[in-house]
């Protein structure tokens, strides 16, 4: 596998690596989901750090386990095994909920309320009580500038666009100031200009607030734009590099082509056991030096 | 909890409810109506118009409340935003108690319009002080948000909430005393009916009805309908999950 087992520096040639401990460490991080007796391993044992102050891109196909990795992060998902260290604390622990920003990836936002309304609440829900009224007042319009909604901000979300209640959702995340930032496809279904000026502020956030933001998608290339890269599959980590080093060592001309290269990899790998397994079970020991 | 927590929600769910000027009208014109309704049916037995009235007046907000909340809060748990909301510094407690609030006071405005029109224009004949009436019908309200609450964590989606209301009310309905009296009913009828919070709550408004003080009964059952208002929000705070399975 090609993991980094160690913890801080990224082998490879990736730039200056994160100073004081990783915004995410993961060690043998394993989730089963469902209920009573049938529950699926949906994350298998699996070890990564995020970088603070850097963009992370958690890259896989639908279903690989992102959505759930992104729960286990932010403390919302259950039966989370493993080690999980979440800006220095374990993940779900009560002091980090108003340092995380957490969009899904539906946008969760009421859709019988105003833009603003909607940011109103959940700044009061961060900043409680009448002496924090102006700092709210100003975080909420920072965060409707922020997506670009202020000549939205008095529409009631279920009358916008997709696009325009994503980034509502978006807006909630970005209150707050939040030292981590994580977004789960946060540009799914947007339209180009949009995603380029949402990548914009994203970078802007990292780079000016000094936030780690982790962020997933299944689009490719989505990944160039990241400084570093998580690419998963069927709940394991395929990869973790910074997409420079990643073209280099798969010897590809993008990240897709990368990912892809390293999907075929595996497959190859995970078929030759199980051809081997098949072999070896009916009975054909001559093929055993292919089989772990 | 925090109380300016616990107060934004309040204020963010009548804000939501402001967006919804049919379901307002609904809320507090139906029991208005269907007072009115009663009115002219019994309008050969008044006497029977003031028993059957005076527990409707306990029994309207109960099954209001009991609609909007489970209502609302399958919306939330669906809509993701209960999700957020927990990922965010939010007790359970101050989400309840918010919505508590909010339909509280949407119950109080409803009390007042239908007690009101009760007492003075339908000639509803209460012995008791209308307050006491006010009373049971909030605490009522509190009860029905507290049961909504609850189920709601049990249904799926609208369709399956909506089939808890006959479920969960109508046998409080037919058990509460308003079609028989208690007493008369067959013996392990009786004994459902003594476990269940309606029949306190119905047996509360007849004390009103026919007496001039407030009576040890009446505040018996005040108290009974109250703890179980209280104990269902306590089961109902337990039902919002951090974490999803």
């Amino acid at each position: 596998m090609m993991n980094n087992p160690q913890a801080p520096p990224p082998d490879d040639s990736a730039p200056p690596a994160a100073p004081a401990p990783p915004a995410v460490h993961a060690r043998g991080l394993t989730v089963r989901r469902g209920t009573g007796r049938s529950p699926r391993t949906v994350i298998d044992s699996i070890a990564f750090d995020v970088p603070r102050g850097r963009i992370t891109g958690l890259l896989g196909p639908s279903g690989c386990g992102k959505s759930t990795l992104m729960r286990s992060i932010v403390g919302t998902q259950a039966h989370v095994t493993g080690t999980l260290d979440v800006l220095g604390r374990p993940a779900g622990h009560p002091g980090l909920r108003s340092r995380i920003g957490y969009v899904t990836q539906a946008p969760s936002v009421y859709d019988d309320l105003t833009v603003r309304q909607n940011l109103d609440y959940f700044a009061a829900v961060l900043h409680p009580g009448r002496a924090a009224a102006d700092r709210r007042r100003d975080t909420v319009t920072r965060a409707i500038a922020d997506v670009d909604l202020t000549s939205r901000a008095g529409a009631l979300a279920g009358n916008l666009s997709g696009g325009q209640r994503s980034r509502v959702s978006l807006a909630v995340a970005l209150l707050g100031t939040p030292e981590l930032l994580v977004l789960d496809e946060p540009t799914v279904g947007l339209d180009p200009v949009l995603r380029r000026d949402l990548w914009n502020l994203f970078h802007d956030i990292a780079a000016t607030r000094g936030a780690t933001i982790l962020v997933s998608s299944h689009v490719m290339d989505e990944a160039e734009r990241c400084h570093d890269l998580l690419l998963m599959r069927e709940g394991r980590i395929l990869a973790q590099d910074t997409p420079d080093a990643l073209r280099t060592r798969t010897r590809s001309a993008t990240v897709e082509e990368g990912f892809l290269r390293l999907v075929d990899e595996a497959n190859a790998t995970a078929n030759a056991h199980t051809h081997a397994d098949a072999l070896a079970d009916a009975g054909a020991d001559a093929k055993s030096e292919v089989t772990r | 909890m925090s109380a300016a927590r616990t107060t934004a929600t309040a204020a963010r769910v009548l804000r939501q409810l402001r967006h919804d000027p049919r379901s307002i009208a609904l809320m507090l014109l139906v029991p208005v109506l269907m007072l009115t309704l009663l009115r002219f049916v019994f309008d050969g037995s008044p006497r029977t118009f003031d028993s059957i009235g005076a527990s409707l007046l306990g029994i309207f907000p109960l099954i209001t409340m009991f609609l909007v909340t489970s209502i609302a809060t399958l919306r939330e748990r669906t809509s993701g935003t209960l999700e957020r909301l927990l990922a965010m510094p939010l007790g359970k407690g101050d989400l309840i108690a918010g919505y508590a609030l909010a339909f509280g006071a949407v119950a109080v405005v409803q009390s007042l319009l239908a007690t009101g029109l009760a007492l003075w224009l339908l000639g509803l004949d209460v012995v008791g002080s209308p307050w006491l009436l006010l009373l049971v019908a909030l605490l009522d309200a509190l009860l029905g948000t507290a049961l909504g609450l609850f189920v709601s964590a049990f249904a799926a989606s609208e369709f399956q909430a909506v089939q808890f209301m006959p479920a969960v009310i109508f046998p409080q309905l037919l058990l509460c005393g308003l079609f028989a009296a208690r007493d008369t009913m067959q013996p392990v009828l009786e004994g459902i009916s003594d476990v269940l919070p309606m029949s306190y709550a119905v047996d509360g408004m007849t004390q009103v009805l026919t007496h001039t003080d407030m009576t040890a009964d009446f505040v018996r059952d005040a108290v009974i309908v109250a703890a179980c208002a209280l104990l269902v929000l306590a089961l109902g705070a337990a039902t919002l999950r951090r974490r999803t399975p």
